[in-house]
């Protein structure tokens, strides 16, 4: 495809732990078109932070990209040299954190965190820089963008924070950003915020979003494309439509249905039995077996290949292959 | 106190006071609680929604007196406990307890399981060991943990075991009222509905009164009966939860349910984005504390603080707008 911006493939990552080799991501694939905005979505350990972290060649040991291939506009960024890689990462490629508090550096300003990437990646000099910072400030929605470049980040709100990253990353004009539960640190009224934010941007300026959450909601009203992860494989993909409406693997059913919805009030909420896999086990199957009520034999020995169940649609699930509706009967 | 409420707190204010600072900043009152009313009833879950720094955990600590309030009364199953001495009060202690959001910081981390649920037991009661032994493993079994985890540490279990244990231990003395500050909000779905399906599970068996704090709309609707909406240290807003979620009247729980995301691509709505971010409790707005935020803002909330308004029987709003 012409337009795809970032392809992942089969990306394996482990992290050589004393206890063991612990396999965070399983053999991940999947890809995305420029100023698209994908959602990963899954529970704590399913691999989601670790998979946007390794796109940015962001794993440091004992941590370890074991396999795979990352293909970012034509260029394999495995294979690149670190001083060629500083010119991908942040500068094409940006990435906004969960804690905002945690990402700033608490003994510059704003303006001293927000030139030194401007001049690192060349996008501005001498007067220029604190023209192109305090517009930047602005685009992001900051008021008064004057008076908040002289102040020091804990002076700042949470979701003012947020802003000045995602300010920080537009700073090199990046294609692709990536945002690993960026209002999960932030109450509801400014998440809608932030959330409105990232989507204007990926509208107006045609930026590519990831968009790394463990919220079910912000996945449904944010994301067209969603990718749902578990025990670090992609099991579900699709249209958010697809996802929500016809959800199709055992484990996205299951997640859905966990969620407290209006209707069932004050009943007994549906529960996945058993817990996730730990990352020390080697999974020769689907890495749901173990708790899925539909499981078959063969799937605790060979892992399901991805089976189309739409234009966009794909699960990776032995009771849809061969295609079948007799699961499909809601 | 002739109400028929269980718990009654009566115009109740909390504060805080911030240190001098190093660099010779003065000493300052923050009022985080004011002026709160509220009654809950015996067996109902009272849910408190509402944003980080509006009070909602303060308020639950207040009516434990964990935080001794400036002002006001906390009366609980017709005893003022705002005035009880130190004996009283830990004799009355025994009926209400508290589970908090992270049991990872609330559980000590060198006691085992067992310890960690027989603590309480050994603190105020006269158990013989074989008999505490027999409790701690009911009590385990209770929370749907098997007897394999009581010599476990806290770092051994998983969020939701630990959370379970949390239950297990706040449970031990039989209390009859529970202050659940955000119990599932460290959890994952999965989790977070196992533990809520607990909750309710125990409540039935115990007839337990929940005071259930957190900022989760979903789950606050899922668990609670009534829930009362709290915005900069004021509860703005009280109602049984249908009405909250289909007739809110208070333009902030408006915007609170409208901000929340909902797993339905199709849900259609429009989003009332709220401009700013919450004021500091330590310089409050005058007049109506959320007028800096509201969009139907008229002259007389930037002037006059709203009293409260009833729209029906069990539901209530602090708003101009229902005057």
């Amino acid at each position: 495809m012409m337009n795809t911006l970032l392809a992942v493939d089969n990306l394996h990552v482990s992290f050589f732990t004393a206890r063991g080799e612990v396999q965070a991501v399983r053999g991940i694939t999947f890809s995305l078109e420029r100023g698209q905005m994908l959602g990963l979505v899954g529970e704590t350990g399913c691999g989601k932070s670790v998979t946007g972290r390794s796109i940015m060649r962001l794993i440091a040991p004992p941590g370890k990209i074991t396999q795979g291939r990352i293909l970012f506009d034509g260029q394999p960024l495995l294979n690149l040299t670190e001083p060629e890689m500083r010119r991908v990462r942040g500068k094409r490629i940006a990435m906004i954190f969960q804690d905002p508090a945690a990402a700033l550096n608490p003994v510059f300003t704003v303006a001293q965190q927000l030139k030194a990437i401007m001049e690192h990646h060349r996008v501005a000099k001498g007067a220029g820089l604190h023209r192109q910072a305090t517009q930047l400030l602005a685009d992001v929605g900051l008021p008064i963008p004057d008076a908040l470049l002289k102040v020091y980040p804990h002076q700042l709100s949470g979701g003012m924070q947020q802003r000045v990253m995602i300010a920080m990353a537009l700073s090199s004009h990046p294609d692709l950003i990536i945002a690993d539960e960026p209002t999960t640190a932030l109450d509801v009224t400014i998440q809608a915020q932030i959330l409105n934010l990232l989507v204007k941007l990926q509208q107006d300026r045609g930026i590519a979003i990831i968009l790394i959450t463990h919220n079910l909601g912000i996945v449904a009203e944010t994301c067209r494309e969603v990718a749902v992860l578990y025990a670090g494989r992609i099991v579900e993909q699709g249209a958010v439509r697809d996802i929500f409406h016809r959800p199709s693997h055992p484990y996205t059913r299951g997640l859905l249905a966990a969620l407290p919805n209006p209707a069932s009030r004050g009943q007994t909420l549906n529960v996945i039995p058993g817990s996730v896999p730990s990352g020390l086990q080697p999974l020769p199957g689907c890495a749901y077996a173990s708790r899925c009520e539909h499981v078959l034999p063969m799937c605790r020995a060979s892992q399901p290949a991805f089976v189309k169940l739409g234009v966009d649609h794909q699960v990776a699930c032995y009771l849809y292959d061969p295609p079948t509706d007799s699961f499909d009967h809601e | 106190m002739t109400s028929a409420a269980y718990i009654h707190i009566k115009e109740l204010c909390a504060e805080y006071v911030t240190p001098s600072g190093l660099f010779g900043q003065h000493a300052q009152r923050v009022r985080v609680l004011d002026q709160v009313n509220l009654e809950i009833k015996r067996g109902e879950t009272l849910g408190v929604v509402g944003e980080s720094g509006c009070g909602k955990t303060t308020l639950g600590r207040a009516i434990l007196r964990l935080h001794a309030p400036a002002v006001g009364q906390v009366w609980f199953d017709g005893q003022d406990i705002i005035t009880l001495d130190k004996t009283s009060l830990r004799r009355q202690r025994r009926e209400m307890q508290l589970v908090f959001q992270n049991p990872f910081s609330s559980l000590n981390p060198r006691l085992n399981v067992l310890d960690l649920i027989a603590e309480p037991l050994r603190t105020h009661t006269r158990y013989k060991k074989v008999e505490l032994n027999q409790r701690v493993e009911n009590l385990l079994n209770e929370v749907g943990l098997s007897a394999e985890f009581l010599r476990r540490h806290a770092h051994q279990l998983s969020g939701g075991q630990a959370q379970r244990v949390a239950l297990a231990r706040a449970l031990a003395l039989n209390p009859k009222f529970l202050v659940l500050d955000e119990p599932t909000s460290a959890l994952d779905v999965s989790v977070q509905a196992q533990i809520v399906n607990l909750l309710l599970q125990l409540q039935r068996c115990h007839h337990l009164t929940y005071l259930f704090i957190s900022h989760d709309l979903g789950v606050v609707q899922h668990i609670s009966n009534r829930i009362a909406v709290m915005y900069l240290g004021q509860i703005v807003e009280l109602a049984p939860s249908e009405a909250i979620f289909q007739a809110p009247r208070h333009p902030y729980t408006q915007a609170l349910l409208a901000s929340t995301p909902l797993p339905n691509p199709d849900s259609g709505r429009t989003r009332i984005i709220l401009e700013g971010t919450v004021p500091s409790p330590a310089n409050p707005p005058a007049g109506c504390r959320f007028h800096t935020r509201c969009a139907a803002a008229m002259e007389i909330c930037r002037r006059q603080a709203p009293l409260v308004h009833p729209v029906s029987a069990e539901h209530w709003a602090t708003c101009h707008l229902l005057g």
